[in-house]
């Protein structure tokens, strides 16, 4: 099939970036994204250009680097998936398609598709974290976990930190991702005890790194490609008011 | 600046109180309008000067505006922030599934601000003895202010916009108290859906009647 590819090209992070279009022709259905990128960057190689640039590790869908904003939506524009899973089945065969690299203050762009998402490691080191040496595995049941708060503390766990929510955002808030890491100690007895120093720790780090502040627009929730809830952010909200009035 | 009014979570939960305030403030002051409705100008003359009597109401009337001048004030300074945060914007967009009117709170509540300066202009400050009043009594101020067509019109448009803020504007108040439930969410939902409906089609019913059947 071919496609008409848009993609946002910026040779380092003082340069001004513009779209470079590319009518690109040797892309297969069977393709993924990424594959298709790969291809595009052989030929790009072969004539003698600069590849383009985006970051790319498991392309199974849980190392959260391959984020890019696809006609725009981060991750294309399949519900739930990663960029590595979206496959090029999903689009019409002579489509036009927009690649941007993630747009948000705290990710500057480093290379054409590739934003420093660094600003996420600092949220971590700031309280994403239990301060015990835990060991080895403990036996299991050794501290009792009611089922369903270990259901809901592990699907705030899977969030990979791709920045999705970040990008989807109007306000590039980064509530959605903060609220998933809040949640997955709050929930469980382990991580109760920082929960005050760590929600609010985090809070601040995010304002200071200079995300936006949450609306409850519900864009992140909608964009998200491991479907993390809304309700994660109102569990923060009520984690960080606890930890200020009491 | 970031921190002087606290975390961006405080900001939001300040601004959420201030408008769950303001949203309780609604329904005195539409309980109090629809004393228009009747023929007798005398229970809402009457309610109108108690209100402008009062020591009590003087005291609330303080609260109210600082919930306003609050609910403004950190809603300017939370978008403005927002803004900052996406310097570089994107080329294409694509509309989420998300609370639509959530995008426009920001344009939605700068008119309603417009409009609350021509209503002071026309009504509070001539309580208050700022502005003369060339009329006897309030019931025939409004009455009369009614009577024209374009008032109307700034009216009517008004209130729908109010209509679209509250409809986001309710339900997220929730969330950033950190309310989220799986069988009361949609609870609060439907009454902010309601709320957003019912209270400002009883401002508008008001005017509509005085200027077609009065
Ligand atoms: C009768 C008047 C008003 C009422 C009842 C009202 C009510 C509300 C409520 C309940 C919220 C949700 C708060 C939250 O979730 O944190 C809200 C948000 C907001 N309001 Fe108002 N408001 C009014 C007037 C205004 C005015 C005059 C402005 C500004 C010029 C304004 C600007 C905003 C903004 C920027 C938001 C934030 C949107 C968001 O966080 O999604 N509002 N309003
Ligand atoms: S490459 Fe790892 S999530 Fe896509």
């Amino acid at each position: 099939m071919n496609i008409k590819l848009k993609i946002w090209r910026q040779k380092n992070a003082e340069s001004k970036g513009a779209f470079v279009k590319y009518d690109f022709d040797g892309v297969s259905p069977e393709m993924s994204f990424l594959e298709m990128l790969d291809a595009l960057n052989k030929k790009l190689i072969e004539e003698g250009d600069e590849p383009v640039a985006f970051d790319h590790d498991c392309r199974e869908g849980i190392c959260g680097t391959c984020g890019m904003y696809i006609n725009g939506r981060p991750h294309g524009s399949v519900q739930g998936i990663t960029t590595c899973h979206l496959s090029m089945r999903k689009f019409k065969n002579r489509a036009t398609i927009y690649v941007e690299p993630w747009r948000a203050k705290p990710f500057p762009v480093i290379k054409d598709l590739i934003v420093d998402r660094s600003a996420f490691d600092k949220i971590m080191t700031a309280g994403g974290f239990i301060s015990t040496n835990v060991g080895s595995a403990p036996d299991a049941h050794a501290i009792p976990v009611v089922k369903e708060k270990a259901d809901i503390a592990f699907d705030s766990t899977i969030c990979i930190g791709c920045g999705a929510c970040v990008a989807a955002c109007k306000n590039a808030s980064a509530m959605l991702f903060l609220s998933a890491k809040v949640s997955q100690y709050a929930l469980l007895p382990q991580g109760r005890v920082e929960a005050k120093e760590r929600v609010q720790a985090m809070v601040l780090k995010m304002d200071e790194l200079g995300f936006g502040n949450c609306t409850n627009t519900g864009a992140c929730e909608a964009e998200c490609p491991k479907n993390i809830s809304l309700s994660n952010i109102a569990r923060m909200n009520r984690e960080f008011y606890k930890a200020k009035i009491t | 600046m970031r921190r002087f009014f606290g975390s961006s979570v405080t900001k939001k939960l300040v601004m959420a109180l201030a408008g769950l305030f303001l949203i309780a403030f609604l329904i005195v002051h539409l309980t109090i309008n629809l004393f228009l409705l009747s023929d007798d100008p005398d229970p809402f003359n009457k309610a109108a000067h108690f209100m402008a009597s009062n020591p009590l109401i003087k005291i609330f009337e303080v609260v109210l505006m600082g919930g306003f001048l609050i609910h403004i004030i950190w809603g300017v300074i939370l978008q403005i922030q927002n803004w900052i945060a996406r310097p570089k914007r994107y080329k294409v967009t694509y509309p989420s599934q998300t609370s639509f009117f959530s995008k426009y709170m920001i344009y939605l509540g700068i008119i309603i601000l417009i409009f609350l300066f021509l209503h002071f202009l026309n009504f509070y400050f001539v309580k208050l003895g700022l502005v003369e009043g060339d009329h006897e009594n309030f019931y025939e101020m409004v009455y009369d202010l009614f009577k024209i067509p374009l008032y109307l019109i700034i009216y009517l448009v008004s209130f729908i916009i109010l209509a679209f803020h509250l409809h986001h504007g309710f339900q997220s108040a929730f969330q950033t108290f950190g309310i989220n439930h799986k069988k009361y969410t949609p609870v609060i939902k439907a009454i902010g859906l309601i709320y957003s409906l019912v209270v400002p089609a009883g401002f508008s019913i008001i005017p509509i009647i005085i200027y077609f059947f009065k």
